[in-house]
């Protein structure tokens, strides 16, 4: 046991703890200084959190096995980015974007389809509910059995994974467009098609982005589950359970670093997306 | 809207209101279109599992040296061995073949792998909600706790948590924690996200009104909890414990992939794929989906009840 890095991580714990108090008590109402604080606090606390995990990993002796401190992920990170580059482009340049694409978008047409034929919508939205709680994940053997190892059965996972959420989320936002402004378009005698165009699915968009983020996470987990189903000898989730065969627990941190690291792009793409698509939506309103 | 003069001012969207789309039946004009729909899934999995598993069929018959007509191949993808698409009477029999015509305690009865998942569930969403309310009341309670806590929290729903359940059941396995523990632990992770997340939320909605009519009170913190914000948190949380338990589910059965764990419905997943079996696949996933929806009609049951004990009008 090493007591001397414990007790300084602790009291960079404690530190970072007390100064994040402080700040919160000298943040002002709103403006430039208030954003600041905002975002460091929450930074400090992860730094606080990742020093507590170094500190105790280091202070008790824990083997490396079991969890590596975040020094030794670091260091695999940098020296393995050629395979952490090759898995990331096979699961999230490939199975995850084309299914992602192809799921939303489809779900986003059917959606149409859907809103436009009432005898559907009443058929079709109960049923699409229901497989959206489903565990849907579980289509991913029969998807590696029917598509083969490489990242088509993946995407095909990512694909269902994604189409219904979609689904029910653009049905749900074609509906917000509020009757003033549906009777105001029938006033200007537009058809179907300028209504939907114009006024109902630019209404729907933050239910469609609301569906996209859903889906930036769902994607990220299909593709990494189907491959626990069988990959070629690249991927993240190939990557991933056969490392934690070999107890190289570090790569697998290491990988799980880049997922999350995705994830969090992603999400913030879209994200940023959203904000320039819905600006007139209150949330975003200053 | 008896004035003759107020029907010129009706605009055709309340005129399509005012149209009687439900009347008396009305349950029956919502059923039909639902098995309208059913039915065509249905359908439309019997012509895919003639279609896939034909070239099959037709291929083993040639090979044996008996082509076979249009109608002996039709009848032969509805019973192929090992079909690509199994038809949904195959899948049907062999659920009923493992469910009733054995008995529970047999390792070949989904009813007992069903049971192995569930109760990794369960107790995954159980811990799971403990945590995330928990974790609520705290962010809640403390500014230096939201400030900090909950981006993590948010951030963390980003990420694809699942890629760490291998690594918690073999590290877990590794310091001789086995069984429902590990499993359940993946559950939890999952499950309390949503919770935590839609309690911080129902915590926070009771109006200003409210909380400062308490303040005049001079209630407690603690009787502002008890009395004002938990009872106001309930229906949130009852819709995040529909989240939560249904991706509890989908953690359970992950959790058992990489172990090549013996028993669950993963497992039976997991088996089915290694062999080549499609029908036990299918009836594992069709067993699943049974079981979100039940877990999840029983939250939504148990949260009615609960809400209107409470006064809740619905």
């Amino acid at each position: 046991m090493n007591v001397g890095i414990l007790v300084a991580a602790l009291a960079f714990w404690i530190a970072a703890w007390a100064v994040n108090i402080a700040l919160l008590r000298a943040r002002p109402e709103g403006g430039a200084l208030a954003r600041v604080i905002d975002l460091v606090v929450p930074l400090l606390f992860g730094a606080a959190l990742l020093a507590l995990w170094e500190g105790l990993v280091r202070g008790f002796d824990v083997p490396p096995v079991l969890l590596p401190p975040p020094s030794m992920i670091w260091e695999r990170i940098v020296t393995s980015t050629g395979t952490l580059w090759a898995d990331f482009r096979q699961t999230f340049l490939k199975a995850v974007l084309a299914g992602f694409a192809l799921g939303c978008g489809s779900g986003f047409l059917v959606a149409i389809l859907v809103d436009r034929v009432g005898f559907l919508r009443r058929g079709m939205l109960p049923v699409a509910n229901l497989m959206a709680a489903l565990p849907i994940v579980g289509v991913a053997p029969i998807m590696v059995m029917w598509f083969g190892f490489d990242w088509q059965s993946k995407a095909a996972v990512v694909l269902v994974m994604t189409f219904f959420p979609m689904l029910v989320n653009t049905v749900a936002g074609l509906e917000v467009a509020g009757r003033m402004e549906r009777d105001l378009m029938d006033t200007y005698a537009s058809g179907y098609w300028q209504a939907l165009l114009k006024l109902r699915l630019p209404a729907a968009m933050p239910f469609v982005f609301n569906a996209l983020k859903i889906n930036s996470t769902l994607a990220l987990i299909g593709a990494i589950v189907a491959e626990f189903f069988g990959t070629p000898i690249v991927g993240m989730g190939f990557r991933i359970s056969t490392e934690v065969g070999r107890m190289n627990i570090d790569m697998v941190w290491a990988e799980i670093f880049v997922a999350a690291l995705a994830g969090s792009a992603f999400y913030g793409v879209l994200a940023l997306i959203e904000r320039g698509v819905t600006f007139w939506h209150p949330s975003y309103r200053r | 809207m008896g004035n003759p003069l107020m029907a010129t001012l009706t605009t055709p969207s309340e005129l399509a209101q005012r149209r009687p789309v439900f009347r008396a039946g009305g349950r029956f004009d919502r059923l039909v279109p639902i098995l309208t729909v059913v039915l065509a899934i249905l359908v439309l999995w019997y012509v895919f599992a003639v279609i896939l598993n034909a070239p099959g069929e037709i291929d083993r018959a040639e090979r044996v040296g008996h082509p076979l007509s249009f109608t002996q191949t039709i009848t032969a993808t509805m019973d192929a061995r090992r079909p690509v698409l199994p038809a949904p009477h195959q899948v049907v029999a062999e659920l009923w073949k493992t469910t009733v015509a054995t008995p529970v305690t047999s390792k070949r009865s989904l009813i007992y792998h069903a049971g192995v998942t569930l109760s990794s569930t369960l107790l995954g969403f159980a811990l799971g909600t403990a945590l995330g309310i928990l974790l609520a009341i705290g962010i809640v309670h403390s500014k230096a706790l939201d400030k900090s806590l909950m981006p993590w929290i948010i951030t963390s729903q980003t990420i694809p948590i699942i890629a760490l359940a291998p690594m918690v059941i073999v590290v877990l396995n590794a310091i001789d924690i086995t069984g429902l523990l590990p499993k359940a632990l993946i559950s939890m992770y999952l499950a309390f996200f949503p919770v935590a997340v839609g309690m911080v939320k129902g915590l926070r909605s009771p109006e200003i009104m409210h909380l400062d009519l308490m303040h005049t009170y001079s209630a407690s913190r603690a009787q502002t909890f008890w009395k004002l914000r938990g009872p106001s948190a309930v229906p949130f949380l009852f819709t995040s414990m529909k989240v939560a338990i249904a991706i509890a589910l989908v953690g359970a059965i992950v959790a058992e992939l990489p172990t090549g764990a013996v028993a669950g419905l993963g497992a039976r997943l997991l088996a089915g794929s290694y062999y080549g079996q499609t029908v036990q696949i299918w009836s594992a996933l069709i067993m699943a989906s049974i079981c979100a929806a039940l877990l999840v009609v029983i939250v939504d049951a148990v949260g009615k009840v609960v809400t209107r004990r409470m006064g809740v009008q619905p």
